[in-house]
């Protein structure tokens, strides 16, 4: 399937106010998608026969950087069977200085391998996946602060008591 | 923590007569600083909970401070058992968003592939010793090694380093092969052929070797993809999805090799001694495709004095404001970069590393509940992880 056939799917099934937008300027057009809707989108796009999007290569978060304060998840899906290839995105605006973080649907329960990839992006950019079960920190130790792939992240001085050299 | 994650729910409702135990991370059968803290019953695991990140080194984090070219050091430390790899998926993806690929001259794009098929056969090598040794059997492990070594010899001379090799650069090489490479090259293949032969025979086929991974760790197809698993488990599991054929980059599309994959020979389909083969057969392949580049390079591409391998590189590389997501075959598996682009500097906005060692690595406590403790090792050691990669 073409994506704008990927397109005209979802809006048939969804509605058209699911997809926000569409990046179609790179080499590799993306579909952003509503961000309450993305677990939906992404089983009907696993499961449905004509897309069957069976594998999730990578799940990235990105933070846009001081001047936008958004914060979005990227998916990149590939299907077996048909080789093809497909990226979606959930954008978000937040608010760097409340400290609570940004919300994402978890697509765990769509793809297993999202589970560490989300905790990967909790751990390392401060996304809180609603629904994972297992949303913990991954790479750093647990009782790290902050989240440093944050483009405000200030490089932590001392871990428990350790000065850090660098 | 607003409600309690899985792993506090696992430890909380341990039973009595169970034991947590902890298996590394300094622990030789973990293949590097892994911790896996398991949930015993006597002999039998209960649950695995991996712990990773003891090695974790910010690659993201470097990469959106340096230019390009200035990373590719950085990409060979992630799976420093296939340098050459990883550098190239990453050049790979830089110059496709520069828009340059096809301006790649034909001699490089197969001394890429050399390289490459080179240092698929070291890690395959790797994996197959270590593999052994945890097991049990000490002499692949040093039949291996040695083997191994003539790899190493043979790219040092080439860059210069043995392991990390900073060879493949955007749009071009480091330095072309040294006078005498292909020749020299041609000899280890000849050599090593019958000490593959050697090795089937004294571990392959070996009695002991298959009771102890026949039918052991079986990873169904379903669940391999789900958990997006790649390379020599996916294909293990039966699936016939390698990615130098699935994208045909580079020259891969000239070049003829078959995609072993897991038949259950022994057990069943996707047990540890099928992915255990599948690298076996891919060891076997990538001399086909040496041999194949090896023949290119002496005949209609030979080396020219006044050939350089430096003459495409850009002198500036500023891709434009795009989104780009390269993945390529590692040994282990897909190896995927995301790239994100402003179109003015020289430094990526983003960039995230998708290991393949990662999400191989993340299914194991799914198909090792109800095992023997002895059993986890040889699953773990069939899954052939390399913690540079899964912390990256």
């Amino acid at each position: 399937m073409t994506f704008d056939e990927i397109k005209d799917l979802l809006v048939k099934r969804f509605g058209p106010e699911v997809i926000e937008a569409e990046e179609t300027t790179g080499l590799q057009p993306a579909l952003i998608i509503r961000k309450d809707r993305i677990t939906a989108v992404c089983l009907e796009l696993r499961t449905n026969d004509q897309t069957y999007f069976d594998f999730l290569s990578c799940l990235s978060a990105v933070d846009h950087g001081l001047e936008e304060n958004k914060m979005s998840v990227v998916y990149h899906l590939a299907s077996i069977p048909y080789k093809t290839q497909l990226t979606l995105k959930v954008v978000q605006e937040f608010d760097r200085t409340s400290g609570s973080l940004p919300i994402c649907q978890s697509v765990s329960s769509v793809w297993k391998t999202a589970e560490w990839h989300e905790r990967e992006a909790y751990d390392l950019l401060g996304v809180f996946f609603d629904g994972n079960p297992d949303l913990r920190r991954i790479l750093l130790p647990d009782d790290w602060e902050g989240y440093p792939l944050r483009k405000d992240y200030k490089t932590a001085a001392e871990y428990n008591g350790i000065k850090i050299d660098f | 923590m607003p409600y309690a994650t899985r792993y506090e729910e696992l430890i909380a409702n341990t039973e009595p007569q169970e034991m947590i135990l902890n298996m590394g991370p300094q622990h030789p059968s973990t293949h590097g600083v892994l911790r896996l803290e398991l949930i015993t019953d006597g002999e039998v695991v209960k649950e695995v909970i991996p712990h990773i990140g003891y090695l974790h080194r910010c690659f993201e984090n470097h990469a959106e401070h340096l230019t390009y070219q200035q990373t590719i050091p950085f990409t060979d430390r992630m799976d420093y058992l296939a340098s050459m790899n990883n550098s190239h998926a990453w050049v790979m993806g830089v110059e496709r968003m520069m828009g340059i690929e096809k301006d790649i001259p034909k001699r490089v794009e197969y001394i890429r592939v050399l390289v490459c098929e080179l240092n698929r056969i070291a890690s395959h090598l790797i994996a197959i010793g270590t593999y052994g040794i945890d097991i049990g059997a000490f002499t692949p492990f040093l039949w291996c090694f040695r083997d191994r070594e003539h790899i190493m010899g043979l790219l040092e001379w080439a860059s210069g380093a043995r392991m990390l090799y900073n060879y493949i650069w955007v749009g071009g090489l480091f330095y072309d092969l040294p006078i005498g490479f292909e020749e020299r090259c041609k000899e280890f293949v000849d050599y090593f052929k019958p000490k593959l032969k050697e090795l089937n025979e004294l571990l392959t086929n070996n009695q002991i070797f298959i009771e102890r991974t026949a039918n052991v760790g079986v990873l169904p197809l379903d669940v391999a993809i789900n958990y997006g698993c790649s390379g020599p488990m996916l294909r293990g599991s039966g699936l016939k999805w390698d990615l130098r054929r699935v994208d045909e980059y580079s020259a891969y599309p000239e070049l003829e090799f078959e995609i072993p994959v897991g038949k259950g020979e022994m057990g069943a389909v996707g047990d540890c001694w099928d992915r255990y083969k599948v690298r076996v057969d891919e060891v076997v392949e990538s001399l086909r495709i040496i041999e194949q580049c090896l023949e290119r390079l002496q005949k209609e591409l030979k080396r020219t004095p006044d050939f350089d391998p430096r003459a495409k590189l850009p002198k500036k590389i500023i891709p434009k404001a795009q989104d780009f997501y390269i993945r390529a075959e590692n040994p282990k598996g897909e190896l995927g970069f995301y790239f994100i682009t402003d179109g003015r500097t020289e430094i990526p906005k983003r960039v995230k590393a998708r290991g393949p060692s990662f999400n191989n690595l993340s299914v194991i406590s799914e198909i090792s509940r109800g095992v023997l403790i002895a059993d986890l090792i040889a699953i773990l050691g069939s899954i052939d992880i390399v913690l540079g990669e899964v912390d990256r």
